[in-house]
């Protein structure tokens, strides 16, 4: 039964038909049963949405705190109906960076973690070296555009921010593509060493008309 | 009549109650590129809203494929509801850009692509778009800043990605339109040919 106000029909078949905003939270992961190896989200498995529902999909991750010391924090993705993370990526990187105790800051390229047709996790931290220290972590995002098209490459891009060594503040950019016309369905974030001690991801998916 | 739960109204006269919580990001409308000479976002038409309802507001644009190749993606604002589109805008753009054989990559403000309070259509930052390759594709999103404002000249912000012939380039800009008239309209084109694809969302932001 539809639930009209004023002659206007607001809901019905068990949803509402007026708009309630056009960034929706999907799924949440997050360290409260302890520590884990990674974060994955794959489309159909534990009430993910990751496939041609929304155009745009973003991850927000806060606080994400390693186990092990000086690590990267890393994503990568899997193609439908494929195995292993292991998508061919094209990424550019650069960040912005200044330590706690001085004015020598600095804007520059890092080379060191873009990838040409690389199939490893790409790190979004650029220089890393995120240490175990309590208060040491990493926060951000990463948009992911159209990962459901069969035409087009994947576009990406992350912003994240850091703590460098227990002394620096590292603003990292990284922009890429998967170079697939293969429709991607799975995400996965973990550190390049040990797990994750702690942290959030949120998965939200930006609506179509 | 309204709906009640719980003492609390959460439907009347045809709308949500102000004091229901919905998501602060209201898609506006959606426009889909196919061999389009321009996509415009017109305050007014078509359902479009670009006024003081909104602070702020976002374009997102997604798998923008150009009709031809090696074309430039730009955009300019109107103040006169979209007669013209020729407002003096002054940005700064640079990007990050990574060869796909791993052969160059490089970090630079792209001169020469920025806009000196000029009144021509400008980029978000360089990127050729190619239209030859039938994977190549642009993404990304602009914001613009209190558009409706007449006291300020209007602030925004951009950012895409694109791959162009076995390169990756991360382009950011961002700039003023330097006027205190409303911005009320803006247009997305390439500086020659058609967009042959593409997904166009204008976002408010509550």
């Amino acid at each position: 039964m539809a639930i009209l106000s004023n002659a206007v029909e607001m809901a019905d078949a068990g949803a509402f038909s007026v708009g309630l905003g056009a960034m929706t939270f999907i799924k949440e992961l997050n360290t409260s049963g302890g520590a884990v190896a990674n974060m994955t989200f794959h489309h159909g498995a534990s009430s993910v949405v990751l496939d041609s529902t929304y155009p745009i999909y973003k991850f927000v991750f806060s606080n994400m705190h390693p186990a092990g010391n000086a690590v990267f924090w890393l994503f990568q993705a899997n193609a439908v109906g494929e195995s292993g993370f292991n998508e061919q990526i094209n990424s550019s990187t650069f960040r912005a960076v200044n330590p706690e105790n001085s004015s020598n800051g600095q804007v520059d390229y890092i080379a060191s973690i873009d990838q040409a047709n690389g199939t490893g996790f790409q790190n979004i931290c650029s220089d890393g070296d995120i240490k175990t220290n309590n208060d040491s972590c990493i926060s951000g995002e990463l948009l992911i555009f159209n990962p459901s098209s069969t035409t087009f490459v994947k576009q990406f891009m992350a912003s994240t921010n850091h703590m460098v060594n227990n002394s620096q503040s590292s603003d990292n950019y990284i922009n890429g593509y998967f170079n697939t016309t293969a429709a991607i369905d799975e995400f996965q974030f973990k550190f390049n060493s040990g797990n994750i001690d702690a942290g959030t991801i949120k998965l939200y998916g930006i609506k179509d008309s | 009549m309204g709906v009640i739960s719980n003492g609390t109204t959460l439907l009347d006269a045809g709308a949500l109650d102000s004091g229901v919580v919905t998501g602060a990001m209201t898609l506006i409308k959606t426009v889909t590129a196919s061999t389009s000479s321009t996509i415009s976002f017109v305050d007014g038409a078509s359902g479009v809203v670009l006024d003081d309802t909104y602070k702020e507001y976002i374009i997102k644009f997604t798998d923008v494929h150009l009709g031809s190749d090696d074309k430039r993606f730009t955009l300019q604002g109107s103040i006169d509801a979209g007669s013209n589109y020729n407002v003096n805008a002054t940005t700064s753009t640079f990007r990050a850009k990574h060869a796909e054989d791993d052969s160059g990559s490089g970090f630079e403000y792209t001169n020469g692509h920025d806009s000196d309070n000029g009144t021509a259509f400008f980029q978000i930052s360089d990127i050729l778009g190619s239209g030859n390759n039938a994977d190549d594709c642009i993404a990304g999103f602009l914001q613009l800043f209190n558009p409706s404002s007449t006291t300020f000249v209007k602030h925004f912000k951009g950012r895409f990605n694109a791959n162009n012939t076995g390169e990756c380039i991360g382009g950011f800009g961002a700039g003023y339109f330097n006027t205190t008239s409303a911005i009320d309209a803006i247009q997305f084109k390439a500086d020659a040919g058609n967009i042959d694809a593409g997904t166009f969302k204008l976002y408010g932001i509550k």
